[in-house]
């Protein structure tokens, strides 16, 4: 065997370890929730059930922390995909230095633990809306826990659409300036357009972070519930099948999504060949006419 | 008056960037350079600033604030709050090191807070070691096709939130979990090991936790590097590992730091792999602050707490930056 197998053998070997690492006890998870025994055990297999998936539907607390899960997240959404924008064009216009001010003051949620995050939203807000008198409007769960997740997903959406714009050609602007468009013309027609791939996927993860997040939510969710306060409160308390069947759903729907991205992403790489290689034929056309017109 | 000094703050801040940023176009000579209302239309320009000073203040710099406030008075009941018992204080902070009931050292929160850094620490250069090869592979020597569903690999258990991550190893970690049913059947264990109160539970729960947040920066600093550069070590004769030492490593110094940084930062104020994996005896410092807000409901002194850990982490991350001699700035790109 010469040494280049072994190397490979040994690569083989070490992301087979990885990703059993990395994926085998979500195996061992999932197979519980089909599992009949009440505490959640893969082996010995006693009899398939889909009875923990019943019961998972008839958790009140949970279907009712889903439902605020799915509105803080889209909340924010609304919150952080504007706010990211904003800053990502105030940050491409202002200049080196107050750059880097600016830079650390916006960045600095990423790096901040959740749990501190959390915190401070609740007594900003609590003392806040006191003295504003907004109480009522404002001290919520709901609303607090989109503020407080905003703080740090605006900065994710923020380094996602900054990446785009900055490939961004001044040239396009300037050409659009010159046949006559006016600047808020320009960002409708050409910079929001060609963001959108980053808009897109700063609302996906926005949504994803914000539907996970336990460590801020935990703390500014107050007195309500979303999705994963519910399910940590579970944990606590034990161990059911119900909370394995759960996680089934979830991963269900994580490969389902995989799979569609994996697709979409195939199909606009054979879009954007053909759409070269009619370039290329587009060109050559050109080309050719522009060499014959002259004779 | 503490609150004034909190609003006082970010107002000489913004202060100090419009200077800056009118010093340095002052200064920059570009023909070309237009005002930013000019640029973007006034109406766009202003919903921008307002976008943008909404988050920075109200979401980012006055929360901070406060909090940094709250923990120096002292725990009062909303009704006394502004009252003529709210002084400042540094009561909270001495309740760190001496326990405020009966004056001894406070050794049970001083060990939880150096556990949770010495842990965090650990954590972070097991995640290294784990990591640094897969993102090695991915960005040198796999092919495009499979360096893509490696990654799909890589970000779909990401997907199930972190309690449900937590939750799926204390399934194989329980006393009557998979790998102690294995262990008792192979005959290595007579009975089941305490994986949980040992704390082997909490240091794979948080290293496991945080696998991906390792191999991104990691990928993405190895994958710029040009292949020739390798190639001509080899033909010099270094051996591989000298090509990882004094080739890859300092080349992709960024991304280490990122990586390690933000690990780091995340298992120290990481709730849930203390929460659900940790044993009944270990003391984890976020949950101390968890507990000071829902059990002792003493927001101060949790204020306190909080604070405490964020300057350490920040000291801490600052500290080795300058050690390696990375920027701040390179670490977050």
């Amino acid at each position: 065997m010469s040494s280049q197998t072994i190397i490979k053998m040994m690569i083989g070997f070490y992301i087979c370890l990885f990703f059993g690492y990395l994926f085998g006890p979500l195996v061992v998870m999932s197979i519980t929730a089909f599992n009949t025994p009440s505490y959640p055990a893969a082996y010995p297999f006693e009899g398939f059930t889909l009875g923990w998936f019943v019961k998972l539907w008839n958790h009140r607390a949970m279907m009712e922390g889903l439902v605020n899960s799915i509105i803080i997240g889209i909340g924010v959404i609304c919150v952080s995909v504007p706010v990211g924008l904003a800053a990502s064009i105030v940050m491409n216009q202002i200049y080196h230095r107050a750059r880097s001010l600016y830079y650390l003051v916006t960045v600095s949620p990423v790096l901040t633990p959740g749990v501190i995050i959390g915190i401070s939203t609740v007594i900003f807000w609590r003392d806040f809306s006191e003295m504003t008198g907004t109480r009522p409007i404002l001290y919520k769960g709901i609303v607090l826990a989109i503020f407080g997740q905003s703080s740090f997903i605006a900065a994710y959406c923020l380094l996602i659409i900054m990446a785009r714009l900055q490939r961004f050609d001044r040239a396009q602007e300037e050409a659009a300036l010159d046949l006559g468009a006016s600047y808020p013309q320009v960002f409708w027609h050409i910079l929001l357009p060609f963001l959108r791939p980053a808009l897109i996927s700063a609302s996906v993860i926005a949504f994803l972070s914000s539907f996970e997040n336990y460590n801020t939510t935990t703390f500014a969710i107050l007195a309500d519930k979303t999705l994963v306060t519910v399910l940590a409160g579970e944990v606590r308390q034990g161990t059911t099948p119900a909370l394995s069947a759960l996680a089934v759903i979830i991963i269900g729907i994580s490969l389902a999504g995989a799979i569609a991205y994996e697709v979409m992403k195939r199909h606009e790489e054979r879009q954007s060949a053909k759409n070269a290689m009619q370039a290329k034929i587009a060109e050559q056309a050109d080309l050719a006419h522009a060499v014959v017109a002259p004779a | 008056m503490s609150r004034l000094l909190v609003y006082l703050i970010p107002f000489l801040v913004i202060a100090i960037f419009m200077a800056m940023a009118r010093y340095e176009r002052r200064f920059a000579h570009d023909p070309t350079h237009r005002g930013f209302f000019e640029r973007n239309g006034t109406v766009l320009g202003i919903v921008f600033i307002a976008l943008v000073a909404f988050w920075t203040l109200f979401l980012v710099v006055l929360p901070y604030l406060y909090m940094v406030q709250e923990s120096f008075h002292p725990k009062l009941v909303a009704a006394d709050r502004g009252g003529p018992k709210d002084l400042l204080t540094l009561e909270q902070y001495r309740s760190f090191f001496i326990q405020p009931s009966d004056g001894s050292v406070n050794g049970t929160h001083i060990w939880a807070f150096g556990f949770s850094l010495v842990v965090s620490a650990a954590v972070t250069s097991l995640n290294f070691a784990i990591c640094y090869p897969l993102a090695y592979y991915m960005a040198q020597a796999g092919s495009v096709q499979k360096v893509r569903l490696l990654m799909l690999g890589l970000i779909v258990p990401y997907w199930v939130n972190e309690i449900l991550r937590a939750f799926s190893l204390r399934l194989m970690l329980a006393s009557k979990g998979l790998i102690n049913q294995i262990l008792m059947g192979l005959g290595i264990t007579d009975g089941p090991v305490d994986f949980l109160g040992n704390n082997v539970g909490l240091y794979v729960g948080l290293s496991y936790a945080y696998l991906l947040v390792m191999v991104f920066p990691l990928y993405n600093a190895v994958e710029s590097l040009d292949k020739n550069q390798i190639e001509a070590a080899r033909d010099l004769g270094a051996p591989w590992w000298r090509i990882h030492k004094d080739v890859v490593m300092p080349y992709a110094k960024p991304g280490i730091a990122s990586g390690c940084t933000m690990v780091f930062m995340l298992s120290a104020g990481s709730l849930a792999a203390p929460q659900f994996l940790g044993g009944p005896k270990t003391l984890w410092f976020t949950s101390i602050v968890y507990d000071f807000f829902f059990q002792a409901f003493n927001w101060p002194r949790g204020a306190a707490y909080a604070f405490l850990l964020l300057a350490a982490c920040i000291a801490l991350v600052m500290l080795m930056l300058r050690l390696f001699k990375v920027s701040l700035g390179e670490t977050i790109k």
